[in-house]
């Protein structure tokens, strides 16, 4: 699908108010398209909470129930199934949450919800930290970055949030960047044809945050999946298939780029030493390797 | 018909018969047996109703605002730490104006662990924006419940409201209980009417930033609804009265109308000083009960005694018993007594030896430190 043939509608209005530059109303923009007009919105404390713009006004043209920062999936459990009990079935619950909403505070429930085969979407856009309160780490920071909470850079790495959502055994699960708007929209339509608990993580570099110019957004983006510190799949009924350029990586098809083209553009990886970019490194290939076996095993499985 | 059960199989009864669309609620002694009692309903398909078995008191809260924002009628349960784990969402609800009607049932916060009767679990979520009912007996808890719907979705209120007893004392005690038909209850509680909803034709966003002044506006308008509800908790009550021929309103005197000291209490304790007040008028001592039914909103223009001897099963530390505390902004005397803190036993003839202190001008911990 050309980026010309996505739906006209628009259901992130004029007026909202993201930074410039900022991912979110990509991903929120292209996002909506896919999932169109009978659509809830559950939104827990992030960036997506102020971005709807100042009480009374909005600038999302769906219904948005804002709830607590760590609450996001058992609101949506609650809308889903009063909607049931309504016979609006045709109406999706969409959890949109931050990653600090996600891999930390909200893990807890995001899991019930998906062991309790809740029919909604829940989404969460990674921008590696705690963007809305000032640049916090968060379990989504990567090893090295400098965040308000980690100034002499983050000492672990970044925990595996689409691999622990799979391990609930859930009909759809798939990750996806800003960078690759029909890729993108395109799953989040099959996740809206589907029904069950169905995920999506949306890759968002974020420029006050990760220390960039606001005009390389999508260039970043689309870096990160270029060096192999994204990737791209989705898994229906479990059965995972690599896209786009993850895809030509895990065939053997294309080289990983060097990981300090995607480190030298943000100022939050400024003042790593060789050492720590050896570790990065070695986590990056650790990584490949778990993907390559991953891959390998889907296609013994055939 | 009369049931006799205990109260937690009474209040899942009467939760049933309100027919709420969705319940969300976690296992918590001693709670645990009205989640039981709820699946047995669903599964035996007593009741057309979601039940969403959650993995938190969080997100049981959380997920019946989901559900009441999307406007449908919602019941849960809870206790102690499970209400306390809630506290958030508690006061989320109030603010999101959800007239969400849950039970919890009183018991003691830990550590150490104690699963005996006191209401500090309840009296500490007294600012939450929820209407606080408590219950002396299994009767007042089926009533209570059914009447709490009503009092909540008024539009004059909009409120969520919790029905509180005590944990053991009542929730595995069985008593008869007078239950009315299906037919009737429908008649007194039609189907719920939301002040607001999620709807994808109306796509408005709930619950945004909201600037200072606004804010406040919201605040005030949860008071006046505070307010309004003293006013509709008494046209329930006596509707209910009609009906069914229980009567209530926000508090419950007993012998009180030549009285020179009334006990102001709540919950089980009440129950026990109706004992205590026939003994002690029956030697001549001109005592009265005011069983406080709603604590919030606090029913203070039905507290107009001289003398007040209130007990309190709880206890605000650096400060004293919470209901006593405040009382002591009215006009009469207040004699305060902290007693049955996690679950030590009150009987009549405990309450009859502090009215005989509270005689002496005498307060405090009863019975270890009164002066």
């Amino acid at each position: 699908m050309a980026i010309k043939d996505l739906p006209m509608e628009e259901y992130l209005l004029e007026g909202h108010a993201a930074c410039p530059g900022c991912p979110i109303t990509i991903a929120l923009r292209t996002a909506l398209k896919a999932l169109g007009k009978k659509t809830v919105l559950v939104i827990p404390a992030c960036c997506s909470a102020v971005i709807e713009a100042l009480y009374p006004k909005t600038a999302f043209n769906v219904p948005v129930l804002n709830i607590a920062f760590e609450a996001a999936a058992a609101g949506a459990s609650g809308v889903a199934a009063a909607l049931k009990m309504l016979h609006e079935t045709d109406v999706v619950p969409v959890v949109w949450a931050g990653d600090g909403g996600t891999y930390d505070i909200g893990l807890q429930a995001l899991s019930g919800a998906l062991e309790r085969r809740t029919d909604f979407i829940y989404v969460c856009y990674n921008n590696q930290m705690y963007s809305n309160t000032g640049i916090q780490r968060s379990g989504a920071t990567p090893y090295g970055a400098w965040t308000t909470t980690t100034w002499g850079g983050k000492k672990e790495h970044q925990k595996d949030l689409s691999e622990i959502v799979m391990a609930h055994h859930i009909p759809y699960a798939a990750t996806a960047t800003i960078a690759y708007p029909q890729d993108l929209f395109n799953k989040m339509k099959k996740a809206r044809e589907m029904k069950g608990p169905r995920f999506v993580e949306i890759f968002a570099p974020c420029p006050p945050g990760w220390r960039f110019d606001m005009s390389k957004t999508v260039e970043l983006a689309k870096l990160a999946v270029e060096t192999g510190v994204w990737v791209l799949y989705e898994a229906v009924n479990e059965h995972i298939e690599f896209n786009g350029t993850s895809k030509s990586i895990i065939e053997g098809k294309k080289e990983r780029r060097p990981v300090e083209e995607w480190l030298t553009l943000q100022g939050r990886f400024r003042h790593l030493t060789p050492d720590d970019i050896t570790e990065i490194k070695r986590e990056l290939d650790a990584r490949w390797e778990h993907y390559r076996q991953l891959y390998h095993s889907q296609q013994k499985g055939e | 018909m009369i049931v006799i059960d205990t109260a937690n199989h009474i209040a899942a009864l009467a939760a049933k018969m309100a027919r709420p669309k969705v319940a969300a609620a976690y296992p918590i002694t001693p709670q645990t047996t009205i989640v039981e009692r709820l699946a047995q309903y669903v599964e035996q398909a007593d009741v057309d109703m979601e039940y969403i078995r959650v993995e938190s008191e969080h997100s049981a809260m959380t997920a019946c605002i989901g559900a009441a924002a999307t406007g449908v009628r919602t019941f849960t349960a809870t206790a102690s730490h499970g209400l306390l784990l809630m506290h958030e969402m508690l006061h989320w609800a109030g603010l999101a104006r959800l007239p969400i009607v849950m039970v919890n049932v009183n018991r003691a916060i830990g550590p150490g662990w104690n699963i005996w009767s006191d209401l500090n679990d309840a009296m500490s979520q007294r600012d939450t924006g929820w209407i606080q009912f408590y219950a002396s007996s299994n009767q007042e808890v089926f009533d209570g419940v059914i009447q709490a719907y009503k009092i909540a979705e008024h539009h004059d209120v909009l409120l969520p409201a919790m029905v509180s007893y005590d944990g053991f004392i009542l929730s595995h005690t069985s008593m008869p209980v007078d239950v009315p038909d299906q037919k009737e209850i429908d008649a007194f509680l039609p189907e719920f009417k939301p002040g607001w909803r999620i709807d994808v034709e109306n796509p408005i966003t709930h619950g945004n930033i909201v600037p200072p002044e606004p804010y406040m506006e919201i605040r005030y308008s949860m008071q006046r609804a505070m307010e309004k509800a003293k006013r509709v908790i008494e046209e329930v009550g006596k509707e209910y009265g009609e009906r069914f021929g229980r009567y209530y309103g926000l508090v419950e005197e007993y012998r009180c109308d030549d009285a020179d000291y009334v006990i102001v209490t709540m919950a089980a304790l009440a129950a026990e000083a109706h004992f205590a007040v026939d003994r002690l008028r029956e030697r001549g001592e001109k005592v009265g009960l005011v069983n406080l039914r709603t604590f919030r909103p606090f029913p203070y223009e039905k507290l107009n005694y001289d003398h007040m001897i209130v007990i309190d099963r709880d206890i605000s530390p650096g400060l004293g018993g919470v209901l006593a505390h405040e009382m002591k902004a009215l006009p009469g005397e207040v004699y305060g007594f902290v007693a049955g803190l996690g679950g030590v036993d009150v009987t009549y003839k405990d309450i009859e030896r502090i009215y005989a202190l509270a005689r002496e001008g005498k307060q405090g911990w009863y019975p270890t430190e009164v002066k």
